[in-house]
């Protein structure tokens, strides 16, 4: 066993480990932080995987934005931080179908792939900036990615108009 | 490959060869040395607070016109571990009904978002990770200083320390805009976003191609480590504490250590980006030198630093606001938008033709924000007048009552 795979096992034991307690810890905070600590698991498999920007994306994103925005949510909406009913709601059968559905899914894909034959490829330097000249290229995903950007810019001004207190009413 | 030229070169060299003859495989042993880099630097760099400790007690005393501390050794040079063995002996107070496991790991989380930013220092040519999204990993980290600070207010247990741990996340989260655009623009100018390509790239200091982003990304910079004049959620001269008002012992010590090792940190970050990093005469040939290079130019930048917290006073927090909203991430979106079109047109140029130009339109741009500012100030404040004569002001605003024009009339 590599020392590469040693990394990857352990990531994924901690990975597995606290997307189980997110589901199961009856503190919303816990949960979140669990999540959170879910996601850098996940990080740092893109990092064994050689996407760093991808990683580093995904800590920017999950870590600096949408665990604070949800630590913010709980601790200014919610007087209690434990959850008292019971942990299982009434859909828990649907959910479970669902799940061992997509797992089987996943597997099958896997398997169908074919993945452990081929050699790992070589992560080009420049994929930062093929990606930046896909974003931004007639050719690449410049509509989409225009289309995002409107978007977000609306939702922007959405959330200004949202907060605006006007002086003299 | 001498000692001279490749000073951890040959040492890793050394390291790796003993662990390969120990029967190590390859994989195992470059693990192993890149962990063992990272705790030499992170044991490094917080060993360097106890100097930075005493330096910045002595320059803010010299500020005020005090001595500083004198007493312990020479020049009171041993002042800081006899404050480390005084909070050694202190007792670690945990509040009762505090998250006991939460409680701990935000300091070491706040500690760690400080840490992770040396991985990506380039101290001397060819020494340090060479990331390709270097730039954008020193604001990831910084995500999990945020969330040690959320978790070390809301653990505590104590509803002080969870606003002041909502203002700080705020406040350091508003600070983070105009952080990344100012980032934004030595990665546009040197076309990378991999620190030891930026350090490379700056035959000319980007200071000089971009002095207004130096400045924007110092102050934001400022802000967000929370230090004077941005220091209105801690505020340690007048009231007790922000987040960290439970903490005691060594707990409160490693967010003491974070802030100093923080605010030294922006010092090398900028010095990196802006001021040339390990490049100096001689640094490619004897890299030690560059390390020396890179140590006194974190240290100018740091020394401002103290000389602002020691100088300027406190800002309010609507000040603190619009100073980020209102007044940094709008230069900083203008100068990013003129730089990348600029640049366009002078990339072809010599290196220093590209630099005055871009210096040119850096100072155009200074002299029209502050016009711009004269000019608002002006019409606020014959706006201020205007509103104290009541019955002429232009627009439809109705006279204030008489009780809140003249609370003395009203009393009687």
């Amino acid at each position: 066993m590599t020392a590469m795979q040693i990394i990857f096992l352990l990531t994924a034991v901690v990975t597995l480990f606290s997307a189980f307690r997110v589901v199961t810890t009856p503190n919303m905070i816990h949960a979140a932080l669990w999540l959170v600590t879910t996601l850098v698991g996940v990080a740092v498999l893109y990092v064994l995987l050689s996407a760093s920007f991808l990683a580093v994306a995904q800590v920017v994103i999950y870590v600096g934005a949408i665990a604070i925005l949800m630590m913010f949510v709980i601790m200014l909406t919610r007087r209690e931080m434990r959850d008292h009913g019971p942990q299982i709601g009434k859909q828990w059968p649907w959910a479970a179908v669902l799940a061992v559905l997509f797992f089987g899914g996943v597997v099958w894909m896997v398997q169908s792939m074919s993945l452990a034959a081929a050699p790992a490829a070589e992560v080009p330097q420049t994929a930062i900036a093929d990606l930046g000249k896909a974003l931004v290229s007639p050719n690449g995903f410049v509509i989409p990615f225009e289309v995002a950007s409107v978007l977000l810019l609306a939702a922007l001004i959405g959330a200004v108009y949202v907060a605006w207190t006007r002086r003299h009413s | 490959m001498g000692i001279l030229s490749q000073p951890i070169g040959v040492i890793a060299e050394w390291l790796r060869n003993l662990l390969l003859g120990w029967g190590l495989s390859q994989g195992l042993t470059t693990v192993l040395l890149y962990l063992l880099g990272g705790a030499v630097v992170a044991i490094l760099v917080q060993t360097w607070v106890i100097f930075l400790i005493w330096y910045e007690r002595k320059l803010i005393g010299r500020i005020q016109d005090r001595l500083g501390p004198n007493r312990v050794g020479p020049y009171g040079l041993l002042q800081p571990f006899a404050d480390f063995i005084k909070i050694m002996t202190k007792e670690v107070i945990v509040p009762s009904g505090a998250d006991k496991p939460l409680y701990f790991w935000g300091p070491i989380l706040m500690d760690a978002g400080v840490l992770m930013l040396w991985a990506v220092i380039p101290l001397m040519p060819m020494v340090g990770m060479d990331l390709n999204v270097a730039a954008l990993y020193t604001i990831a980290v910084g995500g999990f200083a945020t969330l040690g600070i959320l978790l070390s207010g809301w653990s505590s247990n104590n509803k002080f320390a969870l606003v002041s741990a909502i203002r700080t996340v705020a406040q350091m989260v508003s600070y983070e805009v105009p952080t990344v655009l100012a980032l934004l623009i030595p990665v546009l100018l040197a076309g990378t976003m991999s620190l030891h390509g930026i350090v490379e790239a700056q035959h000319v200091w980007y200071i000089v191609f971009a002095p207004l982003a130096f400045v924007i990304y110092f102050l934001a910079s400022v802000a967000e480590n929370g230090r004077s004049p941005f220091d209105l959620m801690e505020a340690e001269s007048e009231i007790v504490a922000g987040f960290h008002i439970e903490y005691s012992g060594m707990v409160f010590a490693i967010f003491y250590v974070a802030d100093f090792l923080h605010a030294f940190t922006i010092g090398a970050l900028a010095a990196v980006l802006f001021l040339g990093g390990w490049r100096g005469p001689g640094a490619e040939s004897f890299p030690l030198l560059g390390f020396v290079y890179l140590w006194i130019k974190a240290f100018a930048v740091y020394f401002v630093g103290v000389w602002v917290r020691g100088t300027v006073p406190r800002v309010r927090v609507d000040q603190l606001m619009n100073f980020s909203w209102k007044f940094l991430t709008p230069v900083a979106l203008i100068l990013l938008v003129l730089t990348a079109v600029l640049d366009h047109f002078v990339f072809g140029l010599g290196a220093w033709a590209r630099a005055l130009s871009h210096l040119l339109m850096n100072v155009v741009v200074a002299v029209a924000v502050l016009r711009y500012l004269e000019h608002h100030e002006k019409v606020r404040a014959s706006r201020r007048q205007m509103v104290a004569q009541p019955g002429q002001y232009p627009v439809a605003r109705p006279p204030r009552p008489a009780v809140a024009e003249n609370p003395t009339e009203a009393a009687s």
